[in-house]
């Protein structure tokens, strides 16, 4: 399973951080962002997660997942071009456990992840 | 400067957020979600669902709608120019729909130190209600990052 995502742009960030209610300068203000040593402003960690929930929704009915967890490892600069993918882990006791994993063009893995939904995968 | 480590096990003042339609919209749109169940209360009711249903990372946004004023930062004495997610988790017990009124008790879980205090994860257990019943158990962890540390 797979998701390819758009490429992130500044108006992508601005959304989210309305959307979201994220409203942490360090994604949407450069100002703010090199004050704090840094290059540019990079994507909210919730956004790559939210575009994982996209890939598993699009795969599973929502209401069939029992838990959605991610550790980041990498930030995602402005312009990155993501990539979501979730893997077959085990199925067992009827349940599905996916491995999750966000990747950049480069191959720079910005976070993996687990998911468990209820049900065989293959059935 | 370090996390107080006497905020372990303090209770974050519990809110309550209603879930609104037009915020469930904006979030799809932010997202680039189209499933129309996320969008048209229609095509989420023709599905089964009583409303627009909650995609599964808003429980974590809809936390952050406070409306009492409460800030995090100034909680943990924390410059969220020097934080970072570093982890997240949700454990799901029953469906969101736009028209649900959520209420989050959260609890200081744990504060580590990593890298001799140069490194502090912040993390934050809270559970999610309707009408007393629990939906949702969310945990995050906050890296710290203390900019003065190892210079």
């Amino acid at each position: 399973m797979k998701l390819e995502l758009p490429r992130i742009t500044r108006t992508t960030l601005a959304l989210y951080a309305g959307a979201s209610g994220d409203h942490n300068p360090m994604h949407i203000d450069i100002d703010v962002a090199r004050s704090a040593g840094m290059d540019d402003v990079f994507a909210h960690g919730m956004l790559n997660m939210a575009y994982l929930g996209r890939l598993l929704t699009a795969n599973f009915p929502q209401e069939r997942i029992r838990s959605f967890s991610v550790r980041f490892s990498s930030i995602t600069p402005v312009h990155g071009r993501p990539t979501a993918t979730a893997t077959v882990a085990k199925v067992e006791d009827g349940l599905t456990h996916l491995d999750l994993t966000m990747t950049l063009e480069d191959g720079t893995v910005t976070l993996k992840g687990q998911a468990v939904v209820e049900g065989d995968v293959a059935a | 400067m370090a996390i107080d480590k006497d905020l372990i096990g303090k209770r974050i003042p519990s809110h309550t957020v209603d879930i609104e339609r037009g915020q469930l919209r904006f979030f799809a749109k932010a997202i680039g979600e189209t499933d129309p169940v996320y969008t048209d209360p229609e095509a989420a009711r023709a599905a089964g669902h009583r409303d627009l249903l909650m995609p599964p990372t808003y429980l974590f946004c809809a936390d952050s709608r406070r409306s009492d004023g409460f800030d995090m930062a100034a909680f943990a004495d924390i410059d969220v120019r020097h934080v970072l997610h570093a982890e997240q988790s949700f454990i799901y017990h029953r469906p969101v729909h736009a028209g649900d009124s959520l209420t989050f008790e959260g609890v200081v879980e744990d504060i580590v130190s990593k890298k001799g205090g140069a490194l502090e994860f912040l993390v934050l257990l809270i559970e999610v209600l309707r009408d007393g019943e629990p939906v949702a158990e969310v945990r995050k962890s906050l890296a710290v990052r203390d900019p003065k540390a190892g210079k």
